[in-house]
């Protein structure tokens, strides 16, 4: 038995989880690293436009409509795919005019209008706060029917309960809470609210599972799948109707009216609208949204057929409300844990839509009802308070708990009345008035102030007449009689069929009249009259918005004289003073001023100054705020239109003259990477070629000098004679070699060697080098020893090159060693697929900054000053150079006073290998 | 952004026409039949499909960029 404390501990211990993740998102917001910041999270969040109207309602419609609920999603699904023309360009405009809402939107295309502002939030409000009120029935609704478990009593039949008892009104108050500590921390709108957007994503992701859960449930558990369940109510002929259409006109139109007021909702919203713009982090995860939004859409509609059909089976009588199945039948059917997790499913869809709902509308009420309200008020004297940010919140703070409250009582007036159960779709159709006027505002820069004025309001009135006053007449809450007769008993205005237009459903019927007359009032009125110079700069901004570097071109829109020493004061009272001086600080430095007083109050500083403010109070009070500082010398007309020419000319040929820039960029880049691997190439010619020439010179020098003597002095004796001729032998043979290996070289450099590949065991070419040098080791008394494994992998490779790498490191490690104690290691092992050869000795070793050097060519080990060269310079990087041919690689390690170990490693014969050879 | 991703709007553009037409009559008017497609009903399956595609094509056209540099 599920008792109602166990309800109540759940629902708290749910809402303290929101808390919790809000607390964690703002947290890490602060240290910047924000949790929100990936387009799934984004995502997931846009699906706040599933309120429980679709939790519980969709399932009520489709009990009577069939699959008539579908186009609510996807019309969504449809506008998303033209997202990157619509929602981009939004959010674009949003940010770089810092816009809060969509009042601001609108109020901001049509020249900073605080007329419009304030008509969109008054529409905003009528429309929305219903809609938060049904929300609240809902939750109410659950959780009352969860109380009765195991009984099912309709809310309907049992007992109202006093306000104060009333546990839906405790969840406004702690909803008014979470909104007011994660929705108004700063005064700034365009900061994101990062920790609410987590809840949400939270509560969508809770909302999805456990109606995925409930559906699976229903059919799996309660049936045996989507044929058993659609086999069962094909043999009931009501359920059989539901599973096609009518074939007539009118179902087909109201179908495609959904599916557009849908497209129009999901923008338009207030919520929808908040977190798809204002609290986009990067415009980028708009793209994977795309698709992620749509695919939340259809699995959460997965099972609303199975469900409405499975509850209409189960309870065919009547006596429960289609709208109560999600949560019904698992309580029929004893599943207390399930219904429970149903009910938290359907908390979070309420909650998150009235959070975001409330933040969103907040902001509107603050920013385009009250403050222009105030800001006019000549008895207040707003403008000699020091820091108003204060009062700013507070406006806030009290308008959240405003709406909810009235959502509040709304919903306690209504109760059962058809005002409230129908308001989903009366609430989309009065945010679908905002359309003509945003969406032809975005695209169309003909639109004006006057026409967007004109079209709500026309818009509006027709709803208010065709779908919101009938709604009530059906609540009873006006005369029946103005249902069937229209206002003054004339037939031809009979709200729902209006002119005699009949065989619509009501909402096709009033979303027909309302947009025809809206759109109707904008063309009209625009067209009839140019808008002023404020209203064509800032439709130039806003159509163009992907065009122009902003800041350049709204500030050409702006000419007069400013005081830094005015703006300052004027920004810090709405934003606080240190938080407006670290802001104009920023600007300073960004436009290489080094401090305030430095800064020149130019149009770009205006226009800044404007954005920032925007940010707090909204647009339309901004500009009434920096207006009242600033000395603005008018723009005429004529001079805008210039200026737009201009514009549009230069755009064209600067188009053109970007594209053969950007050709002639790439050319050129490709011809300095030329050049630059060249001069590359010719510097290291250089140095080779002045290093060869320094080492032949050498041993040359010796030569000479020996010859000389024996020339120029007959009579030396003939044991000096020997030695010098000796010298002058061992010199030469030097020159011979070091010619040998510089031809050597660059014979391998230019792939010119004629490799001899073979497979070759790796012991025999050490043993055969070891044998070559033993007379080497016998001179200077040194002892070789050769560790070799019994059996080896044959490697595929030049066997004379071989030898003659392993020669060049043992006549290397026997020339360092010192005689009589020294030794030489050779080691074999074999790692994976490659071999590997060491050849350790117990010489002077290398120091560490040599290491590398000794690999280069004509380096050599020690220092070349004091120690005599003793080998070419030219061994060890043409050993490497064959290494390497051969895909192996070549390295030494050695600490001074302790030896040196040279090794290298080359890859063992496969077939893979001889492949890629 | 518009310029680069003009041919992916563009794509989706024609995703929507599609689903446009194909969530209208008389599409719609052609599966709203009261036979049933693997027991389920031809209309319920028609748009359900129809939708699932959509969302694949859309998830196609995005992803797919995604890869060329």
């Amino acid at each position: 038995m599920l008792q109602g404390w166990v309800i109540v501990v759940c629902s708290i211990a749910y809402l303290g989880v929101l808390f919790a993740i809000a607390w964690v998102g703002d947290k890490r917001a602060d240290q910047g690293r924000s949790i929100i910041a990936n387009p799934y999270i984004y995502a997931l969040s846009l699906a706040v436009y599933c309120t429980t109207w679709t939790y519980y309602g969709s399932v009520g419609r489709a009990a009577s409509t069939g699959i008539g609920f579908l186009p609510i999603y996807i019309g969504p699904t449809l506008i998303a795919a033209l997202w990157l023309f619509v929602m981009l360009k939004i959010i674009r405009i949003t940010k770089t005019h810092r816009i809060t809402s969509i009042a601001d939107f609108i109020a901001s295309r049509y020249g900073k209008s605080q007329l419009l502002g304030g008509l969109v939030t008054v529409v905003a409000v009528v429309g929305v706060v219903p809609y938060i009120s049904l929300q609240l029935k809902a939750v109410s609704n659950s959780f009352t029917i969860l109380l009765h478990y195991p009984d099912i009593v309709m809310p309907a039949h049992s007992a109202a309960v006093p306000v104060l008892q009333d546990n839906t009104l405790y969840i406004a108050l702690i909803l008014a809470t979470f909104t007011i500590l994660f929705g108004t921390r700063h005064l700034d709108a365009t900061e994101r609210h990062e920790g609410m957007v987590a809840a949400i994503a939270f509560e969508s992701l809770v909302k999805l599972v456990a109606f995925v859960a409930v559906g699976a449930f229903v059919t799996f558990g309660i049936y045996d799948g989507f044929g058993d369940i659609f086999e069962r109510a094909a043999r009931v002929p009501r359920l059989a109707a539901l599973m096609t259409f009518e074939n007539d006109a009118a179902h087909y139109g109201s179908w495609t009216s959904l599916t557009l007021l849908a497209m129009l909702s999901v923008t338009l919203l207030p919520r929808q609208f908040q977190i798809g713009v204002v609290e986009n982090v990067n415009e980028n995860h708009l793209r994977k949204a795309i698709w992620l939004f749509p695919l939340y859409l259809i699995v959460i509609n997965l099972f609303v057929l199975p469900i409405a059909l499975g509850g209409l089976l189960r309870f065919p009588d009547g006596g429960v409300d289609a709208d109560t199945f999600v949560l019904t039948l698992p309580m029929a059917h004893r599943n207390e844990l399930l219904a429970l997790f149903v009910y938290i499913g359907g908390l979070s869809a309420g909650t998150g839509m009235i959070i975001v709902e409330t933040i969103a509308l907040s902001t509107m009420v603050c920013n385009d009802l009250v403050m222009p309200g105030l800001l006019r008020q000549r008895w207040w004297p707003l403008h000699r308070e020091r820091d108003l940010s204060g009062l700013l919140l507070g406006i806030r703070r009290g308008a959240i708990v405003a709406i909810l409250l009235l959502g509040y009582t709304y919903f306690r007036a209504a109760g059962e009345a058809y005002a409230l159960v129908g308001i989903g779709l009366i609430s989309f159709a009065a945010v679908a008035q905002f359309a003509p006027a945003l969406i032809g505002g975005m695209f169309w820069k003909g639109g004006t102030r006057r026409g967007a004025v004109a079209g709500i309001v026309a818009g509006f009135a027709v709803w208010l007449y065709t779908l919101l006053l009938p709604s009530f007449a059906k609540s009873g809450w006006l005369p029946a009689a103005f249902l069937h007769s229209g206002v003054f008993g004339i037939e031809l205005l009979e709200p729902q069929r209006l002119f005699g237009l009949s065989g619509m459903d009501e909402t096709t019927h009033s979303l027909f009249w309302s947009l025809a007359a809206n759109i109707g009032a904008y063309l009209w009125v625009s067209l009839a009259r140019r808008g002023d110079v404020v209203e064509t700069s800032q439709a130039t901004l806003f159509v163009d918005v992907f065009r122009h570097t902003q800041a350049q071109v709204s500030t050409q829109f702006w000419r007069g004289s400013a005081q830094v020493g005015d703006l300052l004061p004027l920004i810090g009272r709405f934003l606080g003073p240190a938080r407006a001086r670290a802001a104009f600080e920023r600007y300073a430095r960004a436009h290489g001023a080094d401090s305030l007083d430095d800064l020149h109050a130019d149009a770009d500083l205006v226009h800044f100054a404007e954005s920032l403010l925007a940010g707090a109070i909204g647009a339309a009070s901004a500009r009434v705020m920096v207006s009242s500082v600033v000395k603005e010398e008018p723009l005429g007309m004529d001079e805008v239109m210039n200026i737009l020419d201009e514009a549009s000319q230069v755009r064209a040929y600067s188009r053109q003259v970007e594209q053969k820039s950007r050709e002639l960029e790439i050319a050129s880049r490709d011809l300095r990477e030329a050049n630059e691997r060249m001069r590359e190439l010719d510097r290291l010619k250089d140095d080779f070629v002045s290093s060869v020439t320094h080492e032949l010179r050498t041993p040359l020098t010796s030569i000479r000098a020996f010859s000389e003597i024996l020339l120029e002095d007959p009579r030396t004796e003939l044991a000096e004679r020997k030695r010098f001729l000796g010298i002058i032998s061992a010199e030469s043979q030097r020159l011979t070699r070091l010619v040998n290996q510089v031809l050597d070289m660059a014979k391998i450099e230019s792939g010119k060697v004629d490799w001899q590949n073979t497979e070759i065991d790796l012991r025999v070419v050490i043993e055969q080098s070891a044998a070559a040098t033993q007379a080497l080791f016998r001179d200077r008394k040194v002892a070789l020893s050769l560790e070799l494994p019994d059996e080896v992998p044959l490697v595929c490779a030049d066997r004379d090159r071989l030898i003659q790498v392993m020669l060049n490191l043992l006549s290397n490690a026997v020339k360092f060693v010192e005689p009589a104690t020294g030794w030489v290691r050779v080691r074999l092992s074999g790692a994976g697929d490659m071999l590997r050869v060491d050849v350790e000795d117990n010489g002077p070793g290398i120091r560490a900054e040599d290491q590398a050097r000794v690999f280069e060519k004509f380096r050599q080990g020690g220092d070349a000053l004091t120690s005599k060269p003793q080998g070419t310079g030219l061994g060890l990087p043409i050993s490497r150079q064959i290494v390497e041919h051969f895909g192996g690689r070549m390295w030494v390690e050695s600490e001074p006073g302790r030896g040196a170990t040279f090794s290298f490693t080359l890859p063992v014969c496969g077939p893979a290998r001889a492949g890629a050879q | 952004m518009i310029a680069r991703g003009s041919l992916t709007a563009q794509r989706l553009a024609g995703v929507f026409l599609l689903g446009w037409a194909l969530f209208n009559y008389p599409f719609l008017y052609l599966f709203n039949r009261a036979e049933t497609v693997a027991g389920i009903p031809m209309l319920y399956a028609y748009v359900f499909a129809v939708w699932a595609a959509l969302i694949g094509m859309m998830a196609w056209v995005i992803e797919r960029r995604r890869d060329k540099p």
